[in-house]
């Protein structure tokens, strides 16, 4: 942001160029309304009646059945019960992948102990590795150790991605300055004085971003809870909407109002996080160059 | 499948090799002239190793030992209650004459050619726009980056409705105009049709915003010696934006094969009503992509070993496309 500040042309070379300027917005603006489409077209299904939507033309218009469709996705599905279970393994996850990273990053990022680089190419090379190699045995060590059906079988594989902490490293990498880190040593702070007086503190930038990016995957993911969830009655809610549109696919307006209601929390999450997480999502790569 | 382990920036920064700037660069040797410490010996690193044991037994657990795992699986027959038996290579020779298995892969390569092409284009020419505007540039990415929260289940429920054959918006507006229904969800070209716009309605802004950073980081200095010797904005684009981003395009290129490949939930969800039967991935399994076969082998047939047969074959095809994207994007840069 500040290379564009700091590169603004001089006023009066602006003013040419102003109907360019137009068109590009022009464009931008078309994508951002396809981007946004699903979102209103998805209010406008779920506030009609299916039978307006079935019409031909269809009703293009937001209605007001919105409360009579919710009151019917909650009439066939344990929506809230679903969405406390998706909210429970979302914010477990979430806490232990950022202690359980962030630890592992500092001690990557910023000493030299042996087998450093062996351990971390490691995880670099997994983290490449298509997921689904390894769901299979997952799946057979879950049901080995009695966890299938349960939410906890969701929180460990999520536990075992190596994102958090090949992005936590690079932060701390270049965030958290050594003569701060020596000048604790100094004073007589140890190795976990230094990680959660010191380098936590720093890194919150990180730690949010990585924060949002863990719970959008835990709330978004399908694949694992869908497999190791056997028991329909104790599902997540991506799960569970998949399983409304399954059965009752030809009530639209009903399962448009389940999509809402299972898209909207997020939605709002990410829009009041969205300025520091795509801030941090960019950082990395302005930072380096 | 639910986004990649992957983000860009952080990786793109690796690829770009370039040294952060010097206040940031880690000094983990102390300044000349101070006097080195004598090397440690391992025991005595023992709080770092506890550091990173948590994530390194759930790690080994997880991930290291279940890949391995699969590939042992590969090799055996299991039905996942009975005993193992060894069978050699019995199960990739039943794949490669399964046409299942084939067409399966036909699917998730056109699939992921009709999403990739489309996304990754689409996503530099935004990423363009966007770098070149001043105003509402916080609101153009985050209304843009909005499609890569939503979850699958939620998009592809949605597509569904709107790409419906009979009652779907699309066809309406089609109708309105006086074009016949088209049959988007049953034609084997067009269910692949939509389940690319879907994977594209998801991805650009996700590239875009990687695209974008990596724009932020050309110095202005090279476009403005480029204006000066009257190349206009087209030439700019092709001669100078795309060569310096050549690192992050190869990145994303990367990812997006990686991750395109995957498709799954789309067309599970997309065409869930006929899970029960084994039209899985839609009418004429036109929609039936490698991993949904994998399932279907797996977790529906039971059948762990030929399960697990399929996902390493398909992940040596992962390798094979990742390398022969990586030769295309490195030679153009020879030329």
């Amino acid at each position: 942001m500040t290379a564009t500040a700091t590169t603004r042309p001089v006023k009066g070379a602006r003013r040419p160029r102003r109907p360019k300027g137009l068109g590009t917005h022009a464009l931008l603006v078309l994508a951002v309304v396809i981007s946004v489409f699903p979102f209103v077209w998805t209010i406008v299904m779920a506030t009609n009646t299916t039978r307006d939507i079935y019409q031909s033309p269809p009703k293009l218009t937001f209605g007001s059945h919105l409360l009579e469709n919710i009151r019917n996705v909650l009439d066939t599905i344990d929506f809230f019960g679903s969405m406390l279970n998706t909210v429970v393994v979302a914010c477990v996850t979430t806490v232990l992948v950022l202690f359980v990273d962030s630890l592992a990053a500092f001690a990557f990022a910023k000493f030299d102990f042996p087998g450093r680089k062996i351990l971390f190419g490691t995880l670099l090379v997994f983290m490449m590795l298509p997921l689904q190699l390894a769901v299979l045995p997952q799946f057979i060590l879950m049901s080995e150790v009695g966890w299938v059906g349960m939410l906890k079988a969701l929180v460990w594989p999520a536990l075992s991605n190596a994102f958090g902490i090949f992005w936590l490293r690079q932060y701390i990498e270049n965030g958290v300055p050594d003569e701060l880190l020596d000048a604790a040593r100094i004073d007589g702070a140890g190795f976990f004085r230094q990680y959660w007086n010191i380098a936590l503190p720093m890194i919150r930038p990180a730690m949010s971003f990585l924060a949002i990016y863990a719970f959008v995957g835990a709330w978004n993911d399908y694949v694992w809870p869908l497999i190791v969830l056997t028991n329909p009655d104790h599902v997540t809610l991506q799960v569970e909407l998949a399983q409304l549109n399954v059965g009752h696919n030809t009530d639209y307006s009903m399962v448009m109002a389940g999509v809402l209601m299972a898209s909207l929390p997020l939605v709002i999450v990410f829009s009041v996080f969205a300025r520091g997480f795509i801030a941090g999502a960019t950082e990395g790569a302005v930072q380096g160059t | 499948m639910s986004s990649p382990p992957v983000t860009g920036p952080a990786a793109v920064r690796e690829h770009r090799g370039g040294p952060g700037p010097a206040r940031f660069r880690p000094r983990r040797t102390p300044p000349a002239g101070a006097a080195r410490p004598a090397r440690r010996g391992v025991l005595s690193y023992w709080r770092q190793y506890l550091a990173i044991s948590p994530f390194y037994l759930i790690f080994t657990v997880f991930s290291f030992g279940p890949v391995f795992y699969s590939l042992y699986l590969a090799f055996q027959r299991y039905d996942g209650l009975g005993t193992k038996q060894f069978v050699g290579l019995q199960q990739f020779e039943f794949l490669w004459n399964d046409p299942v298995f084939w067409l399966s892969i036909r699917n998730t390569l056109v699939i992921w050619v009709l999403s990739t092409v489309p996304t990754l284009f689409g996503a530099l020419v935004l990423a363009t726009l966007l770098h070149s505007v001043r105003r509402f540039k916080g609101f153009y990415r985050i209304a843009l980056y909005v499609p890569n929260v939503t979850s699958i289940v939620a998009v592809a429920i949605f597509f569904g409705a709107v790409f419906s054959n009979d009652f779907g918006l699309v066809n309406a507006i089609l109708g309105v105009v006086g074009i016949d229904p088209v049959p988007w969800l049953s034609d084997p070209w067009l269910i692949k049709v939509v389940i690319a716009l879907l994977m594209a309605w998801m991805w650009t802004g996700y590239n875009m915003i990687i695209y974008l950073a990596g724009l932020q980081a050309i110095p202005q200095s090279v476009y403005e010696a480029a204006r000066i010797d009257g190349a206009g904005p087209v030439r700019t684009f092709f001669r100078i934006t795309i060569p310096i981003m050549r690192p992050i395009i190869l990145f994303t290129v990367v990812v997006s094969t990686i991750n395109g490949l995957q498709s799954f939930s789309e067309p599970q969800v997309l065409f869930a009503s006929n899970a029960a039967n084994q039209n899985l991935g839609g009418p004429g399994q036109a929609g039936l992509t490698t991993l949904l076969y994998f399932y279907q082998s797996a977790f529906l047939d039971n059948d762990y070993g030929y399960g697990a047969a399929i996902v390493w074959a398909f992940f040596v095809l992962i390798i094979v496309l990742v390398v022969i994207n990586w030769r295309i994007v490195q030679r153009g840069r020879k030329s």
